[in-house]
């Protein structure tokens, strides 16, 4: 019996090996010389569990990742974060207003059907159905598809909308502004595909495993919710011959530390945040584990410039001067985060402005120049600057908040009041208005910076609504109605030099994106900014 | 609840307890728990504890709320005896600092689920009947209420005010003191002294307070020692929700939270309030035993 | 005894008909909407979502509405995890916290009384003082440390148990997790063990018992045991129902699936509907232990009446 088991166990092991060894010949994106392990299984840490795997009606990064293994968009992005195909083959457009896409014709859903033109039509018809109720359904509107907007607001049908299917494999959309950068936008979770048959037939049951149709790299097998969604190839998929993975596994840790731990007992492959205490020991200890990219995220804190005392633009100067960003993110942080003196990353593709005249001076030169403001401003000993900040629960930013509070107690003599909420408390805080200032974050949706010039749009309830600001919006509506890309470049550019002379936000710091990866995972996209990583490209090297 | 002429009952059948006892009973009380060395030796720690708390922050060289970025996750030295934080703050000062709302919250956490969770489990046993059945259904209730939104509505009908804290707390505090205190009283209320009591006329309320109460006493007096911690812990939770006390202050919980984090890589940031925390614990638990002992109406 | 039950069936109907109309209201005053997020939705988009959750009607009408399908069972749509129903998102958790929650409920029940009889039955020796206060470590070090420790020490040094991970609940997964959530309550249960214990040994039918010449362990286990339990089965209850719904920071450093995590979060992202489902469980699960615990006092004392 024991004998019998071991020769199982050994002709298992072969038979594994012979299977690895046919996948290494076949997997093209495997670079020659490496060997394949033989249990190509990859787990991958995820933050906090899913809202929906349902496209079109998620909002988060955590969901994001999954959907980008199951479902295919027109576009993907490779490991630099440069736009490849996807389902379309090719596309063209002559006056960046429209845009046709050829689709391959040999893309399929996990059930066999062929991917179509009207699969898109459906889809992006669905996504700006109000009777959908997307959260996303604004990215569409922010690509000025026609009728977008009137749809969303439910004055129009959305058979209206600005998408076509000439044919079964040739898609096309409208624009009612030329939009050069659409198709990278057409990268995103919103305006993946749904298999329109699946859906009316399950209605919001038809991500279910036992349900699900898509049109990506891997299926949906088991879904634990709060402890795991394990995904295995779509045998269908048009590049499924390079598909290596067999099994990838996504699971929900919310705490970093915890998650960390099972990363450390080698139970994760590969994590999705790390601590920021634990950064230093981790260096030290697995520097082969550490992965650090930048990432197309900025973290700034917002005045409410429609309440003393920040209503005075000169206080706003003044406390944001007196931020010592190099403290932030070299002491602080010191994953390689960078000092934001812009609301656009500096990574963001294209954008490479002169620093403002602030973002220029020595911390010194800066702290005088805030001392000076705060005093012209009215503010002294006797009469100490008083104000609360508020932020969201988490450990991060509290530190944050204490330190940078406790810079401006020393450089500027001024009173700060913490006050943290938990996040729902902290939105209909901000909602109302109700606060002085405030901790607040934006990660890009697309690589460019109407991504996040068009937060402080006095019409955006994310930043905009408490600044409010008509000559803003003007650059920003001479920005999207502009047909030269240069000119586009240079609105950008005034966008932020406006921010700058208003300080209606104070730029912080630029994220980066640092996460414990296990050297035998490989095709790790370790340069994509948007942090896009496709379990597809993916493999296990043998150890 | 009690008239004047009551009260005056009271403290005449009182006095004669005196006359006749010579001792009355908190007294003899006082002369047994001195007697008992463990409970004394941890009342006079406490009581330093507690000393050190309001004084030493006054008179520390740094204050709570001192950063220095050159001085980050600092282990124990003579300039910083317990240690730095991650924002480069004194610990020693932060861990006393943090005592003072910690132990407040742990000494009221524990009152509040003595007096009110005696008296509510006590009536609620004695009484029985239809009586009991409802009190035990409102706790029910009450257990099941999600405690979480309680807090935030509290918060956003009241902002952040200390007192909230503690009627936060207390909320929840007395509700298993309550069951068990109700537990001993069933039994208790077979026993041949309270059939007596009834028999002699004595009213309900003096059955309660003069018969049931001091003889659960002993595990409340148990019970109440292991509420201090939870209830020091339960404190840190409320911050979390933005209720109790805000950064830069601190507490023991919250300084055990961030400790935690940080354990692998700053052991100490955790071991000196997790220190405090122990001592303190422990002082609590002999003189509850020590008061056990010592209120015991079995033990004459 | 049927008596008994029937009466207990009776009262719970009230009893979770107020449980429900607070929670529900409690639950509508706190700022925050399940669909508020951090780019506020255009209005008639929020509008369709209202409409779809039913949260467009006055809040009576809500509530009426919500109590006759809770009458039919259907605890409605969760609102955050938009593919799943509440019925569907409590019943796999309920098995995993039941699970988990049981083995450490019995393990500290075990220990806890073991430890705490063995230190009266010693009271005041140098094994009283060393046994509790090993135990009373349990009390002092929270879970959210205890865990991390257990982690550090059996998952990364020794690699004799998962670091976290539920799967199929096999009992390698289970370990750690119960250590974790049991330890407060063994100290617990030994701390009221030994009280209560030495409260017993002291009483007059124990020295009655003593002075007819009975051996000591057999009138420990045979006489002073049953009527030393009588507060730990009090505190069984509450202990219970908080090991099963009260588990957060075991199940979200073990990542367990189980009840406990799923109620935090519901409350916090303002799922509603699956904070109302959580809380009924939670009170029909102290409604009914409670009824246990009550019938276990009658056993121990069975001159209780009720």
């Amino acid at each position: 019996m024991h004998k019998n088991k071991i020769t199982q166990a050994l002709l298992l092991a072969a038979g594994i090996s012979l299977v690895a060894t046919s996948f290494s010949t076949m997997a093209a994106n495997v670079p020659a010389g490496v060997k394949l392990a033989a249990k190509q299984e990859l787990v991958r840490g995820n933050g906090t569990e899913v809202a929906s795997l349902d496209p079109h009606k998620t909002e988060g990064v955590p969901e994001s990742h999954v959907i980008r293994d199951l479902l295919e968009g027109l576009v993907n992005q490779d490991a630099e974060g440069n736009t490849i195909p996807g389902v379309a083959e090719r596309w063209e457009t002559t006056d960046n207003k429209t845009f046709t896409f050829y689709l391959r014709k040999d893309a399929k859903w996990s059930n066999g059907d062929p991917v179509t033109a009207d699969d898109f039509v459906y889809s992006f018809q669905r996504v700006v159905d109000p009777a959908t109720a997307s959260p996303y359904s604004w990215y569409l509107e922010m690509t000025t598809m026609t009728n977008a907007a009137d749809i969303i607001a439910g004055k129009k049908d959305k058979s209206t909308l600005g998408v076509k299917a000439i044919d079964a494999h040739t898609f096309q959309v409208h624009l009612e502004n030329a939009v050069p950068y659409f198709v990278m936008m057409m990268g995103h979770t919103t305006v993946k595909p749904v298999h329109k048959a699946t859906v009316e037939k399950f209605g919001d049951q038809w991500t279910k495993p036992e349900n699900f149709v898509g049109n990506g790299a891997f299926v949906v097998s088991n879904w634990v919710v709060n402890e795991r969604i394990e995904m295995t190839p779509n045998k269908y998929y048009w590049d499924n011959a390079h598909t290596v993975l067999t099994k990838v596994t996504f699971l929900p840790i919310e705490n970093q530390v915890a998650e960390m731990n099972r990363f450390l007992s080698g139970e994760l492959d590969f994590t999705y945040e790390i601590s920021n205490e634990h950064f230093r020991s981790l260096k030290k200890e697995h520097p082969e584990s550490l992965q650090v990219k930048g990432n197309l995220c900025t973290y700034y804190y917002n005045f409410n410039t429609h309440k003393k005392p920040f209503d005075d633009v000169r206080v706003r100067k003044a406390i944001s001067y007196a931020i010592d960003r190099h403290i932030v993110t070299d002491a602080l942080l010191g994953q390689g985060q960078k000092p934001a003196y812009f609301l656009t990353p500096e990574i963001i593709a294209g954008f490479s402005p002169t620093l403002p005249a602030y973002g220029k001076l020595t911390q010194k030169e800066r702290n005088a120049k805030a001392k000076e403001l705060l005093a012209e401003a009215g503010y002294n000993k006797s009469n100490p600057l008083k104000f609360s900040l508020l932020y969201n629960t988490s450990e991060n930013h509290k530190k944050l908040a204490v330190a940078i509070a406790s810079m401006w107690k020393k450089t500027l003599g001024v009173d700060v009041t913490l006050e943290n909420q938990e996040w729902k408390t902290y939105l209909e805080t901000k909602k109302q208005g109700n606060f002085e200032a405030s901790r607040a974050g934006w990660c890009g949706d697309y690589n460019e910076p109407s991504t996040f010039t068009s937060l402080m749009e006095g019409s955006n309830t994310t930043g905009g609504i408490h600044y409010q600001s008509a000559a803003y919006d003007e650059l920003i509506k001479r920005g999207i109605e502009t047909t030269s890309a240069k000119e586009r470049t240079e609105l950008y550019y005034a966008q932020e030099a406006l921010l700058a002379k208003d300080m209606p936000i104070a730029p912080i710091y630029q994220y980066v994106m640092a996460r414990l990866v296990n050297p035998h995972v490989g095709g790790y996209a370790a340069n994509n900014a948007e942090d896009k990583l496709y379990s597809k490209d993916m493999y296990i090297i043998a150890e | 609840m009690l008239t004047k002429k009551q009260n005056i009952d009271a403290i005449d059948s009182f006095s004669e307890n005196l006359e006749i006892e010579g001792r009355s009973l908190w007294k003899d009380a006082r002369i047994r728990f001195m007697r008992n060395k463990a409970a004394m030796v941890s009342l006079i720690i406490l009581c330093m504890i507690t000393l050190a708390v309001i004084f030493v922050p006054m008179f520390a060289e740094f204050t709570y709320d001192d950063t220095d970025w050159y001085a980050l996750h600092q282990a124990p030295s003579t300039l910083h005896l317990f240690g730095t934080d991650s924002l480069g703050r004194d610990l020693f000062v932060r861990t006393f600092i943090g005592g003072r709302i910690s132990l407040m919250v742990g000494i009221l956490g524990a009152l509040v689920a003595v007096v009110i969770g005696t008296v509510y489990g006590a009536a609620s046993g004695f009484l029985g009947g239809k009586v009991d059945r409802a009190m035990m259904r409102l706790l029910e209730i009450l257990y099941s209420i999600p405690f979480m939104f309680l807090v935030i509505v509290l918060v956003t009908f009241f902002g952040r005010h200390i007192v909230l804290i503690f009627v936060a707390i207390g909320a929840i505090a007395w509700l298993d003191m309550a069951r068990i205190v109700r537990g001993q009283t069933l039994s208790l209320r077979n026993k041949e002294f309270i059939e007596a009591a009834h028999v002699c006329g004595v009213s309900n309320w003096n059955i309660i307070r003069r018969h049931i109460i001091p003889n659960v006493l002993g595990i409340v007096a148990v019970y109440s020692t292991l509420l201090v911690p939870s209830m020091i812990l339960t404190e840190s939770f409320l911050s979390f929700l933005g209720l109790g006390v805000q950064e830069p202050m601190t507490s023991w919980g919250a300084l055990l939270q961030e400790g935690a984090q940080t354990m692998e890589i700053a052991i100490w940031q955790i071991a000196f309030p997790a220190a405090f925390m122990v001592i303190t614990l422990f002082c609590f638990n002999y003189i509850g035993d020590g008061l056990r002992d010592a209120l015991d109406p079995k033990d004459r | 005894m049927f008596k008994f039950i029937l009466k207990r069936v009776i009262e719970a109907i009230p009893t979770l008909l107020i449980l429900i109309t607070i929670s529900f209201f409690l639950m509508r005053f706190a700022p925050g909407s399940p669909f508020s997020s951090e780019r506020t939705l255009p209005p008639q988009v929020m509008q369709n979502i209202n409409a779809k959750y039913g949260l467009d009607k006055p809040v009576m009408e809500q509530y009426t509405t919500y109590l006759v399908n809770v009458l039919q069972g259907d605890l409605g749509p969760s609102f955050k995890y938009k593919d799943y129903t509440v019925n569907e998102l409590v019943a796999a958790a309920l098995p995993v916290s039941a699970k988990i929650g049981s083995v450490a409920f019995l393990f500290a029940v075990f220990f806890g009384v073991s430890i705490g009889t063995i230190a009266a039955l010693r009271q005041n020796s140098w094994l009283d003082y060393s046994v509790m206060s090993t135990a009373m470590l349990g009390i002092v070090m929270p879970s959210f440390v205890l865990a991390p420790v257990l982690i550090y020490i059996f998952s990364i040094h020794l690699g004799w148990f998962p670091a976290g991970g539920w799967l199929d609940g096999s009992a390698q997964y289970m370990v750690l997790p119960v250590l974790g959530m049991s330890m407060m309550y063994v100290a617990t249960f030994a701390r009221i063990t030994r009280g209560s214990m030495i409260e017993t040994l002291n009483s007059n039918f124990i020295r009655t018992a003593r002075a007819k010449g009975l051996s000591f362990p057999y009138i420990v286990l045979h006489h002073a045991l049953k009527p030393a339990m009588l507060p730990v089965v009090s505190y069984m209850g509450p202990a219970f129902v908080g090991i099963i719904t009260g588990s957060v920071v075991i199940e979200t450093i073990f990542g367990l699936p189980g009840i406990g995590k799923l109620f935090v979060n519901a409350a916090f992202n303002r799922d509603y509907s699956l904070v109302m489902g959580v809380t009924i469980l939670i009170g029909l699960l102290f409604i009914l232990f409670n009824a246990i615990v009550d019938i276990l006092l009658a056993y121990v004392d069975p001159k209780i009446r009720f």
